[in-house]
This record gives structure tokens, C-alpha cells and sequence, in this order.
């Protein structure tokens, strides 16, 4: 029997010293009326060698990123990751772990976690962060939520350039919330209408939430945003491209209340979407109002540094119907593939990560709008931009698929009227090489 | 040589200069930062961010792995949480190209076996669990409570209706009355009667139409299975209420009993507890949501479908609550799950659980003469043992106990919970556990309930031998130290 | 344990009675029932309640109780000793650990409460 160690004189034994003769009798307890008695309709079992056999014929079913030349973003990123990184979460001592209920045996999760918090305080130019949620778009909608409970306000004003995906699930954490109102902030040529904004922003605003750069890669003017916050009492949300604080300005530094993002570009896989990390990090006023796990530091009976999970009484399992979030887990493991991301890269390998993306996107951008593709929008970015396309941009992207080169993301997947837009992203990764064959081919199609 | 007990911070091996990574050389000519990026936006200081070797950093996070207790490494009968073998073959799948690579928004005829693999992974947990649908967009189980508690407020307000409540057991997990609360409903708590079960009378007291439902997991947190289920499903369904699956404790009923034939209409698996996937010290974890037909058409989008020829993304669901995560929830994590099923089938499975159950029973038959046991029963994969006597005779407390077993290398059972036992110890064995090694853990336990009489000092100040001793948690909740600083004296080696 | 002077209600809250004005805080009782307390959350001066309200929160490392008001008042005055020393209610529970003050805006409120000797007795 695989991964079961019993031999049949132990299940006899065990049996015998229970009374009891067979299985059956220990479903003496499930009425008959809901015991299942036929066999579960699945297919029959493989050994070891068929199922990687198996599975790796369905994987090579798959395009993956490592034999193509991508370009595609629009929250999930191919940034490089050291292979120290994988390593590291492959020590079953990590991975195999549970959430480190007893801290005295978990000191290893522990201070990792502390030193993730610690790294992403750093990033964001905040005070303190939580152990992690389960994406950037859950991030999202919890500091919706944390920032209504702080300000027992009601409105919570969205940019309407936030990634469309992150705001769908913000609405689906507060359809349960009849009272909560979410009111789109308008944009103008592809940025936060400041003047917008100001209109809507009233007394009865809980929070003004902002994607930086935005969902189409364009910069917002953040730091004008946080003047016009000051003070308010609306919390001011900003959701960050980790990669980008490599050159852009802290959010910390311009009045963000709460910053959070999608941590994926940290070290972890594209995964075809999961899992990945939301960072969620706050000003210290708000520290015992921040949702999610957080680890502190403190002393044993004998004097020696060690972590604990503190501020717990936030949580389910001790304000059950009054937490801050019915979250009880944080992607631990994704966080320790970000802690030691951001230890390989370092300061300056974050730096110099953000600067190739920066400058690499600019050269891809110049010369496609060279060779006549017409950008969306015409604001300083970042590593990401969008051009119109003449033919369906679903279209370029199949096409060169095949060649591939995964194009870009065809944004008609979030809006049938944008069918002919392709949002490019850049990063370090790409070559002046592969960008140079990729424009010339965008310039046959 | 022992492995080293405690670690300095990652910050502290830092030096001006060191670099532990290596980048391409910059291939485009370089524009001023200053041209590209508005002054106001570029960052002046850069994050202060570690500067280490690549040895620095492999071992650093390889001692401080040293300080973990782990499955791969000792006996984790932690109640509730399911902590059994992980198969290694599962993680070199995960990390296979074709499915470790892929971008969620790639054209779906390059993803097709990753398509493939959620289309079928979706009839297995269907079967499983009697159900006609499943999401796999919930990251955990708790965000699978929320997602299902959604799909169950939309189809009352499909049908016109405003139902305010929702009815939770006294012996649930925190994280019911939490997600009810968080869906915009009011938790009504019902207790459990005289065998662990939910209490009938107490049940129809609290039943009205403004009930939405009821959150049970079952088997419940004691371990016990409520076999008055059908009486309660039918009193929940004869006020328009559904049933709410919480599959904490699916690995007890794998092939032996589906929650759709006990009249649940929305279940959710962790995928990280029953199907072998780790925890990876927390998370990530996976909590896919399966509902009957009449929640479908509120399913999160998109759902994976297949058209004889091809399978695709279905967004075509306009009365759906939207979505739930960002993409399709934690692919790798199910993967590594669909390898679990497809490497045990089903005849696998059922034996999954009978040996869980049996390994429970054989555990608690044993220790039933040295600690109290609340409820007298065969149990299912996990049982509920009280510390009272000790407390009581001794003056050990269960949190005593629990830091005594680490002095054995064995990670001890939940503690106080469910909350409805004094001093509970909550075990859950698992089926990867050999009788040797129940037979060694029933022997310190014993060992322990006799210390706790006779030495009862050596309880109240275990741990002796671990990385570190008992921690101050309270100075650490009054004065929050959450993040590594340079400058401070009290950090420094 | 329960001095004589104050008044008590059944959720553990005393008060000192001077004139218009009540102090309040928890009884020895409640604090030791809660254990090592880590965070007061305290009203503002000038926040306004009906007895029974909560008027804030004490959390130990793994409990979190609400403050209820044995009488209905206006904050004149909170404990800021207890942000940075939430510690101060374990260990003077009936002096530096005061919670707050309010003026009383209906004194026969107080005839309700407990005397220390009925309180004690309702712990048994």
C-alpha cells in the first residue's frame, strides 16, 4: 500500500486490540443511510515511475515560459529567480511543516517570517508587515475591509486603472456587506483623474485604493494622491509592483497608509496563477488592526532571542465572529521563496532586477512605436505598456505563440472592446536579441 | 554534531559589496533614470535589503530549516490538521516546465494539459464528495468557507430572499463564525449534546426562516461522526436553509462516506490536509469548493470546461459572485494533489481512511486509562483526550504536556480545542504512521501522565532540550518587535 | 481582593463614585481570569455611552474581552498609562489600573450595582 506503512499482522493486531474483527466495525458509527458502498469513480491507481510519466505528458501539453521568449504580465511576471531559491524551499524541514503553533520547534518558519516582514517593510517604507495572504487581489480586498473597520467609514474609492481581476474580487469580499459602497475613481488618459478623485472623496470615504504602477503599466502620480490624503481620514491603499521599489519611490514615503501587492515576482513560479503571496504592510497606528499572521520578536525563559505569532488575539480562533479576517493561514512557503529572493538579489540586485526591466521595456517600447504600433497611453511606466494592434491582438498572440514567443496579454480577456490592445511586459530577463526578433516579427503581422 | 540552536539575522551577515546573485549585462543603451521615471517617483534611498554571498544565504535558510520540526523529520499527531507524508514525486511534478512555467494568461490551446489536469481533477473531488461542481479558486480552506458561504447568500438572493443568520456548532473551528461574520450574516451558535453531536433540541430552537444555513463539519472537531446528520439536514433544508460542508476532516470518510449523500450542498476540501499536499509551514494550501447543481450557476469564473475536442475557460456564468483570487487559485497545489489521487485510486483512498480511523482508535484505546476521555466512542481519524485529571490532581496544565512531548522530538496534539473540552488535546495520527511508531508515542504519553504525578516540575518547565525555551508571548503582544532594524542594541549578537 | 468603598457589576467592572464623576476599571477577579494582559483599547475623552455599552477592549496573549460601563457617562478621562503599560490592571487592579472616568449622567444607575460583599459572593 503506498505511503502506508501497516503490514497485515498490524492491522490484525490493531484490530484485535480494539474487539474488533474487520473495517467494517469501525463504521459501526455512519448510519447506513449515508454510507457510501459502491467505489469512487476514479481511475485506477499508477506506480510512482507511470504517474511522472503521466503527468509529465500532460505538462509537455503545456507552453512553459523556459522554452519561449515571454512577454506577457498583467499581474503574473517572468523575472528571474536564483536557483538558490528553490533549493531553499525543497529542504523538507520547510515545506513539510505546519504553521508554527509551537514555537520552540518552529523557530526556523519563525525567523524567516520575521525577516520577510522585515524585507517588506524595508521595500514599501512602512512600519510592519504580516506574514502574507493568499494573492495580490485578496491583499486587495482585506485592506478594503481592515480600512473600513479602522475608519468605520463606508466608501471605498477604487482607481478605475487598478487590474480589473484584483477589483472583481474586492467586490466579491464585500458583497456580504450591504452598507459598503465601492465607487470607481475615473481616469484620464490612463491615470487617476486627480480632479475626479477630489470630487468623490467626502467624509464618508474609508479608503482611496490605487495600483502603482497601474494595471496598463503607467505611473500613477502617487505622491500628489497622498498630498490630497493628508489629512483625511480616508486611509490611502497603494498596490505595488515589488520588482518596481527597485527604482521607484516607497510608498511609505508618499502617505501610503497600507501597502500591499501581489508578491509573485519575488522568487515564486508563474504557476499558471498560484500560489503566490499578497505583501500587506501598514503605518504603526494600524499594526493591531492588520489582518493575517504576523510574527514578533521576543525572549525564552532563559534570555535567548526567538519569534512567536503575536497580536493573535486579532484572529478567528480566538475572536471567532469579530476578527479582523477569517484568515488562519499565510503562504509561508511562498514567502520564504520572496525571503530568499530578496537576500540572494540584495539591495543592489533588486536595484539592478528593476532598472534592466525599466530600461529594457523603454528600448521595446521606442522601437515598436518606431515601426508604427501606436501606444495606448503615453505616460512615463514602468516594465509594462500597452499598444493597439491593427489585427486582433488574441490573434498576434496565437500566432506567435507557435513561433515561441508569447507575445503579450490580449487585454480583450478583461474587456471585449479592448480586442485590439497587447500589454507587453519586460523584464530583465529578455534580451536586446529576443526583442529585436520579436519587433521584427511584429512588423511582418 | 548537532545542529546549531539559534541563528543570527539574514541582515547581520551583511556587508557593503557582497552580492549573491548575477544578472545579464545591460544589452540597450542606458537612458537617464531621470528621463524615464518623474524626480517625484524615483526612490532616493534604495531598500536596505541584505548584502550576502549566495553561500551566506543557502546557509543561513539551511540552519534555520534545522530549527523546524516537520513531518520529514518526526511524529506530527496534530489534531485537525491532517499532518501526513507528503510524496516527494508530487513536489518534482509541481516543479515540472510545463506546469511550474506556464502564465496564467497564455492562449488556452498552450495550456491544455494544465486545463486537462483541473477538468479531470474536478471529477475526482466531485466523486469524492458527491458534489456536480467544483472551484478550485479558494487558496485555502478558510477562503474556501467564504467562497462556499457566498454561493450559498447568492442563491438565497436569487430567489428573492434576505436570510440574516447562520448556524454554527459550539464545537467549530474559529474560522466558521469568522467567515459567517465576514459574509454579512449573524453567527448563531448551537451546542452539541451529551455524544459530541450537535444538539437537536438546541438545532430546532434556533431554526427560522432567516437561517441560511448551517456550517458542520462532520466528522466534527471531536473527532466523533454526528449520526444524526440526515435528521439535521432535513431540518436545515425544511426551512430553506443549505448545508455547509467544512472538509477539515475529509480524510476520515474518503470512499466510506460522500457529504453529498449526507445532505450537504456545498463542500470544501483542503487539499493540504486530505490529499497529501504539505503546509508548507503555513501555507500554501488549497481549499476547492464542490456545490450541487443548484449552486452552479454562482460558481466563481472561470469554471474549466470541455467541448469533446478541446478544453477552454467558461467565464459564461452572469450570475456568479465573480471571483475569488486573482487567477485559478493554487495550481501547483492541486497538481501536486491530482498526482496524490492518481497514485492511490480509489481502493487507495478508502484504505487512506481506514487506517487513519484505525490508527485513531488504536492510539486512543491505549491512552483512554491515563487521560480523560470526554466522549467514550469510536472515533474517526482524530479523538479528543482531556487534561483535567492532571490539572486538577497535579496542578499540570494540557499546555504543560503538549511542551513536555517536545523533549521527545514528537510535535504535540492541538491544544484547547474544541473549545467545548476543558484542556482538550486534540490527536490526529494519520495512515503514513507506522504501529511502532504509535506504540513509542502511546509510551511517552503514558511516560508523561506518570512524570505529571510524580515530577510534575519537569513538565511545568519543558521544553529542555529545543532551540529555545518557553518565549515570552506576552511582552512580545505588549511591546510589538516586527521587523529587523540595524540600529537597535537589544538585536545585536 | 474587593475593597469596600467601590461598587461593582456582574461584568466584572468596578467604579469609584466622587461626586458626579465615576472611576472604572476591572476587578481583580477579571484580571486574573484574563491573565497577562498585552492592549487596553481605550475610549476617547468626550465619547459618550448608555450603561452596558462597550467602551473598550482588554486582550491578554490568547483572550480578548470587551469593557462594559456600569453606568452611562461621558469620558473625562482614559488611562493613557495603559498604552504603552497594559500591565498596570494586573498588577494594581484598583489603582494605577484604572481604566477610565466618566461624569455620571444618571447617579441612581449606581444603585444596581454590587456591593464588594454581593460581588464576591456572584463569583462563586
Amino acid at each position: 500500500m503506498k505511503y502506508i506503512p501497516h503490514t497485515k499482522e498490524d492491522i490484525e493486531l490493531m484490530l484485535a486490540d480494539l474487539g474488533m474483527d474487520n473495517f467494517e466495525d469501525l463504521w459501526k458509527e455512519i448510519p447506513e443511510a449515508v454510507r457510501f458502498r459502491g467505489s469512487l469513480e476514479l481511475p485506477e491507481p499508477m506506480s510512482e515511475y507511470e504517474l511522472f510519466g503521466h503527468l509529465s505528458s500532460m505538462a509537455g501539453r503545456n507552453l512553459s515560459a523556459a522554452s519561449t521568449v515571454s512577454f506577457m504580465g498583467a499581474g503574473a511576471y517572468d523575472h528571474f529567480v536564483p536557483s538558490v531559491v528553490d533549493h531553499i524551499l525543497l529542504r523538507g524541514e520547510f515545506y513539510t511543516a505546519y504553521t508554527p503553533y509551537q514555537p520552540e520547534v518552529s523557530q526556523g518558519t519563525l525567523q524567516v517570517i520575521y525577516e520577510y516582514q522585515s524585507m517588506i517593510t524595508e521595500l514599501t517604507g512602512m512600519d510592519a508587515a504580516n506574514a502574507s495572504m493568499y494573492d495580490g487581489a485578496t491583499a486587495l480586498a482585506e485592506a478594503a475591509l481592515m480600512a473600513v473597520d479602522v475608519t468605520r467609514k463606508k466608501k471605498v474609492l477604487v482607481a478605475e486603472t487598478i487590474n480589473p481581476r484584483h477589483l472583481d474580487v474586492v467586490v466579491a469580499y464585500l458583497l456580504g456587506r450591504a452598507e459598503l459602497e465601492i465607487v470607481k475613481v475615473p481616469a484620464k488618459d490612463g491615470k487617476v483623474d486627480i480632479s475626479g478623485l477630489q470630487e468623490l472623496l467626502d467624509d464618508d470615504t474609508a479608503a482611496v485604493m490605487i495600483q502603482q504602477p497601474n494595471f496598463f503599466g503607467q505611473l500613477e502620480d502617487s505622491r500628489e494622491i497622498g498630498e490630497l490624503l493628508k489629512d483625511k481620514k480616508a486611509l490611502y491603499v497603494v498596490s505595488a509592483d515589488p520588482i518596481s521599489l527597485g527604482v521607484l519611490e516607497a510608498p511609505g514615503n508618499y502617505g501610503a497608509d497600507i501597502v500591499l501587492g501581489e508578491g509573485q515576482p519575488m522568487g515564486n513560479p508563474l504557476s499558471f496563477g498560484g500560489p503566490y503571496l499578497g505583501f500587506f504592510a501598514v503605518k504603526d497606528k494600524y499594526v493591531r488592526r492588520m489582518p493575517g499572521r504576523v510574527v514578533g520578536a521576543t525572549k525564552d525563559i532563559e534570555g535567548k532571542r526567538g519569534f512567536v505569532l503575536t497580536l493573535q488575539t486579532r484572529e478567528q480562533h480566538i475572536r471567532r465572529e469579530k476578527a479582523t479576517s477569517n484568515i488562519c493561514s499565510n503562504q509561508a512557503l511562498n514567502a520564504l521563496a520572496a525571503a530568499v529572493y530578496l537576500s540572494a538579489m540584495g539591495k543592489e540586485g533588486l536595484h539592478d532586477a528593476a532598472k534592466q526591466s525599466l530600461q529594457k521595456a523603454h528600448y521595446l517600447y521606442k522601437e515598436l512605436v518606431a515601426i508604427g504600433y501606436e501606444p495606448l497611453y503615453t505616460n512615463p511606466f514602468f516594465k509594462e505598456f500597452v499598444i493597439k494592434t491593427k489585427r486582433p491582438a488574441k490573434e498576434i498572440v496565437k500566432t506567435l505563440a507557435k513561433e515561441g514567443i508569447l507575445a503579450g496579454v490580449n487585454l480583450d480577456i478583461f474587456n471585449p472592446d479592448w480586442d485590439h490592445y497587447l500589454m507587453i511586459a519586460v523584464t530583465e530577463k529578455r534580451s536586446r536579441d529576443e526583442m529585436d526578433k520579436f519587433v521584427a516579427r511584429m512588423g511582418d503581422l | 554534531m548537532t545542529a546549531k540552536k539559534r541563528e543570527k539575522m539574514i541582515f547581520e551577515y551583511s556587508r557593503a559589496g557582497r552580492q549573491g546573485y548575477s544578472l545579464p549585462k545591460l544589452d540597450v543603451p542606458e537612458e537617464a533614470l531621470s528621463s524615464l521615471v518623474p524626480e517625484a517617483m524615483i526612490r532616493q534611498e534604495k531598500a536596505n535589503l541584505p548584502e550576502v554571498t549566495e553561500v551566506d544565504v543557502v546557509r543561513h535558510f539551511t540552519v534555520l530549516s534545522q530549527l523546524n520540526h516537520s513531518v520529514d523529520t518526526g511524529f506530527y499527531p496534530l489534531g485537525s490538521c491532517t499532518m501526513k507524508y507528503n510524496p516527494k514525486v508530487n513536489e518534482d511534478i509541481a516543479r515540472l516546465a510545463g506546469f511550474a512555467g506556464i502564465h496564467p494568461y497564455q492562449p488556452e490551446e498552450t495550456v491544455q494539459g494544465a486545463l486537462q489536469l483541473l477538468y479531470e481533477m474536478e471529477q475526482y473531488l466531485a466523486a469524492i464528495g458527491g458534489m456536480d461542481r467544483v472551484t478550485f479558486q479558494p487558496a485555502a480552506g478558510a477562503h474556501g468557507e467564504f467562497t462556499g458561504i457566498m454561493l450559498i447568500r447568492a442563491y438565497h438572493e436569487a430567489k428573492g430572499e434576505k436570510r440574516t443568520k447562520f448556524i454554527v456548532p459550539d464545537s467549530a473551528h474559529g474560522t466558521n463564525p469568522a467567515t459567517a461574520a465576514m459574509c454579512g450574516y449573524e453567527s448563531v451558535e448551537v451546542k452539541s449534546d451529551g455524544r459530541g453531536g450537535v444538539d437537536i433540541e438546541d438545532l430546532k430552537r434556533v431554526l427560522d426562516e432567516d437561517v441560511a444555513g448551517l456550517m458542520l463539519t462532520n466528522p466534527n472537531t471531536l473527532g466523533l461522526f454526528d449520526e444524526q446528520i440526515h435528521e439535521i439536514a432535513e431540518l436545515i433544508h425544511g426551512v430553506g436553509g443549505l448545508l455547509y460542508y467544512d472538509g477539515a476532516n475529509a480524510n476520515a470518510i474518503l470512499g466510506i462516506s460522500r457529504p453529498g449523500d449526507m445532505g450537504f450542498d456545498v463542500v470544501h476540501f483542503n487539499l493540504h490536509k486530505t490529499f497529501g499536499t504539505p503546509h508548507g509551514g503555513g501555507g500554501p494550501g488549497s481549499g476547492p469548493v464542490g456545490v450541487k447543481k443548484e449552486l452552479v450557476p454562482y460558481l466563481p469564473v472561470p469554471l474549466v470546461d470541455f467541448d469533446g475536442e478541446r478544453y477552454f475557460f467558461n467565464y459564461n456564468l452572469p450570475e456568479s459572485i465573480g471571483k475569488v483570487h486573482s487567477f485559478y487559485g493554487n495550481f501547483s497545489v492541486v497538481t501536486k494533489a491530482y498526482a496524490y489521487i492518481r497514485a492511490l485510486g480509489a481502493e487507495g483512498l478508502r484504505q487512506v481512511s481506514e487506517l487513519a480511523v484505525l490508527n485513531a482508535n488504536y492510539v486512543m484505546e491505549h491512552l483512554k486509562e491515563d487521560y480523560d476521555l470526554p466522549y467514550d466512542r469510536i472515533c474517526m481519524h482524530e479523538f479528543v483526550l482531556s487534561g483535567r485529571r492532571q490539572k486538577k490532581e497535579n496542578g499540570v496544565r494540557t499546555l504543560d504536556m503538549a511542551k513536555r512531548l517536545l523533549d521527545f522530538g514528537i510535535h504535540p496534539p492541538t491544544v484547547y480545542f474544541p473549545l467545548i473540552v476543558e484542556e482538550a488535546l486534540m490527536i490526529e495520527p494519520t495512515e503514513t504512521e507506522s504501529k511502532e511508531t504509535l506504540d513509542w508515542f502511546i509510551s511517552v504519553m503514558k511516560q508523561i501522565a506518570k512524570e505529571a504525578q510524580e515530577n510534575p516540575d519537569i513538565l511545568k518547565e519543558a521544553p529542555h532540550n529545543t532551540p529555545v525555551r518557553r518565549l515570552d508571548e506576552a511582552s512580545a503582544a505588549r511591546q510589538p518587535d516586527l521587523r529587523w532594524m540595524p540600529m537597535r542594541a537589544d538585536q545585536v549578537e | 481582593m474587593y475593597p469596600k468603598e467601590l461598587k461593582y457589576s456582574k461584568d466584572h467592572e468596578w467604579i469609584r463614585v466622587e461626586g458626579n464623576k465615576g472611576v472604572i476599571g476591572i476587578t481583580h477577579y477579571a484580571q486574573h481570569q484574563l491573565g497577562d494582559i498585552v492592549f487596553v483599547e481605550l475610549p476617547e475623552v468626550g465619547d459618550e455611552f448608555a450603561v452596558n455599552d462597550s467602551f473598550g477592549v482588554v486582550e491578554s496573549v490568547k483572550s480578548v474581552s470587551d469593557l462594559y460601563i456600569p453606568v452611562s457617562g461621558v469620558v473625562t478621562k482614559i488611562n493613557e498609562d495603559l498604552i504603552d503599560s497594559p500591565e498596570l490592571i494586573n498588577e494594581d487592579p484598583y489603582g494605577n489600573g484604572w481604566i477610565v472616568e466618566v461624569e455620571l449622567t444618571d447617579s441612581s444607575e449606581l444603585d444596581q450595582l454590587l456591593d464588594a460583599g454581593a460581588y464576591e459572593a456572584s463569583l462563586d
